[in-house]
């Protein structure tokens, strides 16, 4: 398929995008770095894996360093999309698919096929890919690796080179460079370092990334994890508090006052790799009407998965009797049925003229979980659990969505779908952070009067697959639950048009017929119906 | 049903569809000869550069025009006849319409230089440009150099575009500084060294004088007028001006003169025919404006106001402020109010002009010097916000209060730097220095 509006007739190779000898040199760093862990995958014994990982690690960020410098550093600041769509790796071309199968294979290894990659079962060594990593693991926390310890390590590397590669590319842009340091601080500490060292102090504790807030950890309050946060003392019981505190309190104030994007762009693993490494594919999400109806069905399903999933495995672990513990299972079912219905009456009551056709969707997924909760009540036995198992929708759970949406699909397929599939589709935490932005929040990207062309930038390179020019073209602020806050249609805008805002609650939605700039009694007239 | 005909399927068109529409149940039918569906000419250059491809430049999906029974037609009208009502299509088809609407837009200027026709000249205004361009300027080994010629806004986008393929470019600008019949001196010299400092080479007070063919009747080489020197190039654009795409209508009893005349209704001397966008002239100017504005903005404000007469609420062109905008490579420009720059600056107008030392952000401030009434903004690499211009110029504040409250205007992205207050201490300091 070509990219190109028409394809040349000359002999000469179209595009004109070649790689500068610098930029061929920092892919060739690049490749050799990655070849490294390829023959490591492959059990050649590498002699002293220390010095490998570490030159295999340097080559990877060093070679990217290099290419963004040249990429960037030789041409004045600005807008720098010259030949996505001509570019194999960003245009659905060869190289993208071939990188997408790689990455797609990687995932499914690492999920389901950790022997591959050289996981040591029963207490043997381990060997292959994971043996290369156990110098660096054993070094932060004394323990040999895992796939996960892996994965851990490459996605960090691959979120700080890549994130400086994007800080050079947007450096004329300080809302972009700001946010990028952060989703690089909150990688290396929060995912990948502060974990580690929990392990060193108190190795009961279970992993735990403190920015991971449920349901996006779906996992996280499953009985392992919280008798081990009650037997770990004041920092296990603080864990399991701030666990608890994060999804109900600090989420739902930080949302109101900066729009799901303090979460989504600023602090997200998922989208903090999103942003940097998938930055190059931010342009391939569906912009189409029928993708936008997809997403809103597919996402607040999982969302309903994950809250009757996360109420089933929670209450097949409480017991019945209030004398020994006050959480029981009857209080515990009452109060998620409460909870929801509160939620639900005051969206209803407070918000009903913003709901329009959403309105349906949101009482389906409602009435669902509450029809659930109760099938789970009535129906329920010792072990099972309404007409499943809990842990048969703990275990569908996590293979459907954690494994294959969010990892296989969600980041393998970044060069065909775009960078923020996951995001966009699947992840429960990103809908009920995008259902308070859409409903009760001060965040929005304003549109300056008329200014808009319909040029389409801004629509192109929403990685959330927003129409962005539908509303800007209309003089109209996008308020949307999907938008993740990234400034990105703020930059590409040649006119200075959208601007992403916290102000206050009122005129926040505005919708217009004739915009700014015209006739003022016309604009009356027609918008002042 | 009243059958409305609109001809030309840019802004201008595609905006009145809309707004009929909404308010009625008219046949409506759009023609154009150049695409299928409505796109955004402003993005051409970005099909060119890669940023896009040519379906993201249309702002609304195919299934729209259906679902909002806008019926399109791929045609090229030759003739219309007014007595009978009925275009006559370049195929030998006809159609018949109740009301019809001229919105066919602009074409690029040409002056009659010696081989302005030859293969590898091109304007860029129409999506046929576009691919005239793909097809001679695909990179740089089968276009060794290209020349511009015409220092405005379209010639700078050219100038952009083919950078972008790393072709060398040669930029022939009439003037004594790059669009500075619209720009003040300051912005426009800073745009000088900006297309500078993009390694293009802009020759100032420079006018072609032919273009030179090769034995294939394609594009050898150009020849400047004032020093004889030959530039051998493979692409030449020709960026001009624009002026009314209205050639097929000359033979038909609508009255036109460089555009299709029109009165303030939008009405032509034709009883239902219109005009509107590029191609509409108006018997006197509105305001400060041209009598013929090729403008985005005003081609879609005609609509939204037409719309209204067409379905029987008959309503003057009545456009508020001015305001506009554009890009200059990596340099955002918006102007609210009038600003003028030599040319045709009336007695009574002076600036304040400031620029930080980057070099790629000043704004100049216009106020009536008699009575201190703010009149304009132009604003190049700070982002203002239209809403409050367009209040302030409602409310005609003084040049003071402006420059005190610059800051509520401010668009520009979280973060960024403020030049609000350097602003204020430099026309604080001005004010001084004029005083003392």
């Amino acid at each position: 398929m070509s990219n190109k509006l028409n394809p040349s007739m000359s002999l000469a190779k179209p595009d004109a995008q070649d790689l500068s000898l610098k930029q061929k040199v920092a892919v060739g760093m690049g490749v050799i770095g990655l070849f490294i862990l390829v023959l490591a995958l492959f059990n050649l014994d590498l002699p002293n894996k220390a010095t490998f990982l570490t030159i295999s690690l340097s080559l990877i960020t060093i070679g990217t360093i290099i290419y963004a410098n040249d990429a960037y550093l030789t041409k004045l600041k600005g807008i720098k999309n010259d030949g996505v769509w001509f570019k194999s790796i960003s245009s659905r071309g060869t190289l993208g698919w071939i990188t997408g199968l790689v990455l797609t294979s990687f995932y499914v290894v690492l999920y389901f096929y950790e022997g591959l990659l050289g996981a040591g079962s029963d207490g043997a060594e381990n060997t292959g890919l994971i043996a290369l990593f156990d110098p660096l693991s054993k070094l932060l926390s004394g323990r040999p690796a895992s796939q996960w310890f892996v994965y851990g390590t490459l996605y960090t590397v691959a979120i700080l080179a890549f994130g400086y590669k994007f800080i050079l590319k947007y450096r004329h842009n300080r809302y972009e460079q700001i946010r990028t340091i952060s989703v690089m601080f909150f990688q290396l500490a929060f995912a990948f370092l502060i974990p580690e060292f929990m392990f060193v102090m108190n190795s009961d504790l279970p992993y735990y990334d403190l920015k991971n807030v449920w349901p996006l950890n779906y996992y996280n309050f499953e009985q392992y994890r919280v008798d081990a946060f009650i037997n770990g003392g004041t920092i296990g019981m603080a864990m399991l508090i701030f666990g608890i505190l994060s999804i109900f309190v600090i989420t739902p104030i930080l949302t109101f006052k900066y729009g799901k994007r303090w979460y989504c762009s600023w602090v997200c693993g998922c989208g903090g790799l999103a942003e940097t490494a998938g930055d190059s594919f931010r342009h391939l999400s569906d912009k189409s009407q029928s993708a936008w109806k997809i997403e809103r069905w597919v996402i607040h399903s999982v969302l309903v998965f994950v809250v009757l999933m996360t109420t089933a495995v929670i209450y097949t672990y409480l017991g019945y009797d209030p004398n020994k513990y006050w959480l029981t299972r009857d209080i515990f079912l009452f109060s998620v049925a409460g909870f929801l219905t509160l939620v639900f009456a005051l969206t209803m009551i407070f918000k009903r003229q913003e709901l329009g056709k959403d309105a349906k969707y949101g009482a389906i997924g409602y009435f669902v979980i509450i029809i659930a909760l109760i099938g789970i009540h009535v129906f329920s036995s010792e072990t099972k659990l309404f007409l499943f198992k809990a842990e048969t929708l703990r275990s569908t759970y996590g293979f459907l969505i954690g494994a294959i949406f969010s990892g296989v699909i969600g980041t393998g397929f970044y060069p065909i779908f775009g960078n923020r599939v996951w995001c966009r589709f699947g992840c429960p935490m990103a809908a009920i952070l995008g259902f308070q932005q859409r409903m009760f929040s001060r965040f929005r990207i304003t549109t300056n009067g008329g200014q808009c062309i319909s040029c389409g930038n801004c629509s192109t390179y929403c990685e959330m697959g927003i129409d962005v020019r539908a509303y800007a073209q209309k003089g109209e602020n996008i308020v949307r639950s999907s938008c993740v806050g990234c400034g990105i249609c703020s930059a590409v805008c040649p006119r200075g048009v959208l601007k992403l805002e916290n102000d206050s609650m009122k005129g926040r939605i505005n919708p217009t017929e004739v915009l700014l700039g015209n006739d003022v009694d016309l604009i009356d007239l027609v918008n002042q119906k | 049903m009243e059958h409305i005909v609109i001809i030309g399927n840019g802004i201008s068109g595609v905006t009145l569809a809309r707004h009929i529409r909404k308010l009625s149940d008219k046949k409506i039918t759009i023609i154009s000869a150049e695409t299928d569906y409505f796109f955004s000419r402003t993005a051409l250059m970005y099909v060119y550069m890669g940023h896009m491809k040519f379906e993201h430049t249309q702002p609304y999906e195919n299934w729209f025009w259906k679902k909002n029974r806008i019926e399109l037609r791929k045609a090229y009208v030759e003739q219309i006849d007014t007595d009978n009502k009925a275009l006559q299509f370049a195929n030998g088809e006809t159609l018949n319409y109740d009301k019809l609407i001229i919105a066919t837009g602009s074409k690029p200027n040409k002056f009659g230089w010696p081989g302005q026709d030859l293969n590898g000249v091109m304007g860029m205004y129409h999506k046929q440009d576009l691919e005239n361009l793909e097809k001679h300027a695909p990179n740089n080994e089968v276009c060794k150099r290209a020349v511009i010629v015409g220092g405005g806004l379209i010639g700078i986008e050219l100038a952009e575009m083919l950078n972008s393929r790393n072709i060398p470019v040669t930029f022939l600008v009439r003037e004594s500084s790059f669009w500075n019949g619209v720009l003040p001196e300051g912005e426009s010299q800073m745009i000088n060294r900006h297309i500078k400092n993009h390694h293009i080479d802009l020759r100032l007070s420079t006018n072609l004088k032919e273009i030179k063919s090769d034995e294939h009747g394609k594009v050898k080489s150009v020849v400047i007028e004032e020093t004889g020197e030959e530039i051998p190039c493979t692409v030449v654009g020709l960026t001009a001006g624009v002026s009314p795409n209205i050639d097929f209508i000359k033979s038909s009893k609508i009255e036109t003169d460089r555009g299709v005349k029109v009165n303030r209704y939008l009405e032509t001397n034709i009883p239902d025919v219109y005009a509107i966008g590029d191609c509409a002239e108006q018997h006197e100017a509105i305001g400060n404006r041209r009598p013929i504005e090729a403008v985005w903005y005003t081609g879609r404000m005609m609509g939204e106001t037409l719309a209204q007469t067409i379905c029987g609420n008959r309503i003057a062109y009545k456009p508020g402020h001015w305001f506009n905008s554009a890009k200059f490579l990596d340099i955002e420009y918006q102007t609210y109010g009038w600003v003028f720059g030599e040319r045709g600056r009336p007695d009574y107008e002076t600036h304040f002009h400031w620029k930080h030392d980057d070099d790629t952000k000043c704004i100049t401030v216009a106020y009536n010097k008699n009575t201190n009434e703010f009149l304009g903004i132009n604003t190049f690499g700070i982002r203002m916000r239209h809403e409050t211009f367009n209040r302030w110029l409602t409310e005609k504040r003084t040049v003071d209060y402006v420059m005190k409250h610059l800051s509520e205007a401010n668009f520009d992205p979280e973060f960024y730097t403020h030049f609000e207050k350097d602003i204020l201490n430099a026309y604080n300091n001005q004010l001084q220095t004029v005083t003392s």
